[in-house]
């Protein structure tokens, strides 16, 4: 993987590659609070369905996982444990960043104790506002993902703005 | 097994961990295992700190607080209608259930009523919520278990009654659609029908969930005679709602003491109780609670009467000095609101008594002696909501 | 307030007899077993009753109502009576403009039901299935000395509350089995529930949906009305 990080892959090989990734993220659910159920609604719901966009939601552990969902309210004392649910992951990592809780803090913008969004810890990918967003929303938000993932130079990777659904 | 950080954590494990060179007959040492803050048997950040013999439970400690975004606090800054929107997210499967009480006590420190056909449909809303938080519960406990198509059922028969309360009150997941002194609108046209046919589905939905999980063998092998609570000890808990009524104890503040403004006596219904006090008759006791509420729901849509949803309030909302406590049978038990008010557009204090936080404090007692595998079923029939538990 | 009340289910206050004597009699039985310990009450006909006793009382208190059969626990918490240093509004923006007022001084302390004479109060409530109602009780704590005897030895679920209490008041409770954090992270400066905790986010900026109490363009702004 050495010689994909460093983005000095052939085009045609980088393509072949960007798009087997795109079509097997294993995202993991990191289910915190109402928008887990949503989450839970998209992933793991006959409606929904997410494996038919080629999201596998089920995988094992963090190390397992291409995709990391922070679905609800990240407080500070849950922080630590999702910086080291980051660091488990290998690269490349992807994060979506669901409801309004784990983007800006959302309703509880004046908690004493909650963190006013979550890329105060980790790098976000994709923002999916909404509180809680519907499966629908974040369904689009992997799509999103998926669309960045194809065209993707990892030597570039770094470099991108982020999604912002809706 | 991960470190524990907190200190204080840590002169607890501490102060346990003579007891945990335990098994004289085998000389084996304690062990502790950690589960949590993410771990998919807790569904919620809760952590629990359980101390093994081999196999068997010693002490289990949940560690709560993951979740804590400090609602009375915020209660505190925020003017009434806004907190209707704020605890909307307590419980997040019952979402309108959580309003409910809250109103409620707002309304009886203002003597303010709504009218009956606002009544009538708050208390369809508050059962259509218990339907959807109880049928999720029926599909995850199964998921826990290790019956994953529990779950699915679950999810996708869940969709009907969300799409019912989003076409009344346009949220899918958080109404906020109760109002002091009555509702935010009147239903859509043809929603009475819908309705209908949603809880047919529902009632189908149970039946179809007692052959698939309840009678399951397995199921029962893995909840029956597991975590008995007595009913003495889940008094002195706090325990409610069907935790409670799984230990033989007939209470249900719905027909008990249903406070002014809902109209359970209006409907012919059933509370039902379970003699066994454990994980199968919590378990037995919600399914019957879902039918239970779809027959209530059917009973009260057919008499809705006619009417205006809002009574004269003033637009600016200040509440009268007094202090109010107003509780309501939610669908993961007693939850109630002890409102503090000085006459301003803020309250001064609210006290909010959430089922979960009682529920869950039994873990300690009940999880001692128990197998690992028990714990989960443990866990998984006490149901509980982690925004209930932590606030 | 309401002229739209229905003819089957009236306010509480209108139905309930001036008198309730069931309440009466619960609030007698208290006095008897208490003595001079009941140190304040106060009854609302056919909803409630509160009951404060004195700090040394505090445990033969839920003793008493365990043994008159108020035999399930509702919650422990507790009342910081302080008027918020701050104002009521926190220095928000937007509660100064519904109001239409400008920052008032702070208040005079004014305890709730059943009177008070500190800053802090313990408040529990119990419950009796058989009687169907419950009792709120009521404890003053003297500021220089925030400590009482546990409940947890009489009501098992008082062990989570009194630790929650515990961080968000700065009490210590007497003879508690476990008394460690359970929300706060164990680093955590200050005890949220009182009233001069400061919310720091609405310190560095104005409430954020300001918006929403700006009149819509066009829409009369009419007194009065429901929403």
């Amino acid at each position: 993987m050495g010689l994909v990080e460093s983005g000095k892959l052939p085009q045609p090989l980088a393509k072949l590659l960007n798009i087997s990734r795109k079509y097997s993220i294993w995202a993991y659910q990191w289910g915190l609070a109402c928008c887990a159920i949503e989450m839970g609604a998209a992933f793991a719901s006959p409606r929904y369905d997410v494996m038919r966009l080629g999201v596998i939601p089920f995988p094992a552990s963090p190390r397992q996982a291409d995709l990391v969902v922070i679905a609800g309210t990240v407080t500070d004392k849950l922080a630590p444990a999702v910086v080291r649910l980051y660091e488990q992951m290998p690269d490349p990592k992807y994060v979506i960043s669901m409801g309004s809780c784990a983007n800006c803090g959302g309703p509880y913008w004046d908690s004493y104790s909650v963190t006013k969004g979550v890329d105060q810890l980790i790098p976000v990918d994709v923002y999916v506002p909404g509180c809680p967003p519907r499966p629908e929303a974040l369904l689009e938000g992997i799509i999103l993902l998926q669309e960045r993932i194809a065209h993707e130079d990892m030597a570039e990777r770094w470099k991108g703005e982020p999604i912002v659904v809706g | 097994m991960t470190a524990v950080s907190d200190p204080q954590s840590v002169a607890a494990l501490a102060a346990e961990a003579v007891d945990n060179r335990v098994n004289l007959d085998f000389e084996t040492e304690g062990m502790t295992l950690n589960m949590g803050p993410q771990h998919p048997a807790t569904h919620g950040t809760l952590r629990i700190i359980a101390r093994l013999d081999g196999e068997q439970v010693i002490s289990a400690e949940p560690m709560c607080g993951y979740m804590h975004r400090g609602y009375e606090k915020l209660t505190e800054v925020r003017t009434y209608p806004q907190i209707n929107a704020l605890i909307n997210r307590i419980d997040w499967l019952g979402s309108f259930a959580n309003e409910v009480p809250f109103i409620l006590a707002a309304e009886k420190l203002m003597g303010v009523e709504a009218p009956p056909r606002a009544q009538w449909i708050r208390t369809i809303l508050f059962e259509m919520s218990r339907i959807a938080n109880i049928s999720l519960f029926l599909g995850d406990f199964g998921l826990q278990l290790g019956g994953m198509t529990a779950g699915f059922y679950a999810f996708r028969d869940r969709e009907w009654v969300l799409n019912q309360i989003e076409s009344a009150t346009g949220g899918r997941f958080h109404p906020n659609f109760d109002r002091i002194g009555g509702l935010k609108d009147d239903l859509p046209k043809g929603w009475i029908e819908s309705s209908h046919t949603a809880m047919d589905k529902l009632l189908a939905f149970c039946d179809e969930l007692e052959d698939l999980l309840v009678g399951n063998e397995i199921f029962q092998a893995r909840t029956r005679g597991i975590g008995v609570i007595p009913a003495e000890i889940a008094l002195s808990y706090g325990l409610s709602g069907a935790n409670l009524r799984a230990s033989g104890v007939d209470w249900d503040l719905r027909r008990d003491n249903c406070p002014p403004g809902l109209v359970y006596d209006k409907a012919d219904w059933k509370v039902w109780t379970h003699p066994d006090g454990d994980c199968f008759a919590r378990t037995w006791v919600r399914l019957q609670e879902t039918r239970e509420a779809a027959k209530i729901v059917k009973q009260l849509l057919d008499t809705i009467p006619s009417g205006p949803v809002m009574a004269k309030v003033p637009r600016i909302i200040k509440v009268p000095e007094g202090e109010a406590y107003v509780a309501t049978e939610n669908p993961l038990g007693e939850m109630g609101y002890y409102v503090v008010s000085k006459g301003d557009l803020v309250p001064f204090r609210v006290k909010i008594r959430s089922a979960s936080f009682n529920n869950i404090s039994i873990v300690p007692w009940v999880a001692r002696g128990a197998y690992v595998p028990d714990l989960i079923s443990i866990l998984g029939s006490l149901y509980f909501i982690l925004g209930d538990i932590d606030r | 307030m309401s002229q739209l009340s229905s003819a089957d289910t009236e306010t509480p206050e209108a139905a309930a007899p001036e008198i309730d004597e069931a309440r009466e009699a619960v609030l007698a039985d208290i006095t008897a077993r208490l003595g001079d310990g009941v140190v304040g009450s106060h009854i609302r006909p056919g909803d409630d009753l509160w009951v404060r006793v004195d700090r040394a009382n505090w445990v033969a208190a839920a003793e008493a109502a365990k043994a008159m059969g108020y035999r399930f626990f509702d919650f422990l918490s507790a009342i910081d009576w302080l008027p918020s240093p701050f104002g009521r509004d926190m220095d928000s923006q937007e509660d100064r403009i519904v109001s239409g007022t400008p920052a008032k001084e702070p208040e005079a302390m004014v305890q709730g039901y059943a009177g008070g004479e500190s800053r802090f109060q313990l408040l529990a409530r119990v419950y009796s299935i058989s009687a169907g109602m419950g009792i709120t009780f009521k404890c003053d704590l003297p500021d220089d000395d925030l400590s009482v005897a546990t409940w947890s030895n009489v009501y098992a679920g008082a062990n989570w509350h009194e630790r929650e209490a515990r961080e968000m008041f700065g009490f210590t409770f007497d003879g508690h089995p476990n008394m460690i954090n359970l929300y706060l992270p164990a680093d955590f400066v200050g005890h949220p529930l009182r009233k001069d905790f400061p919310l720091l986010a609405r310190r560095v900026r104005p409430w954020p949906g300001i918006v929403d109490v700006e009149p819509m363009p066009g829409v009369a702004d009419e007194e009065g009305e429901g929403e």
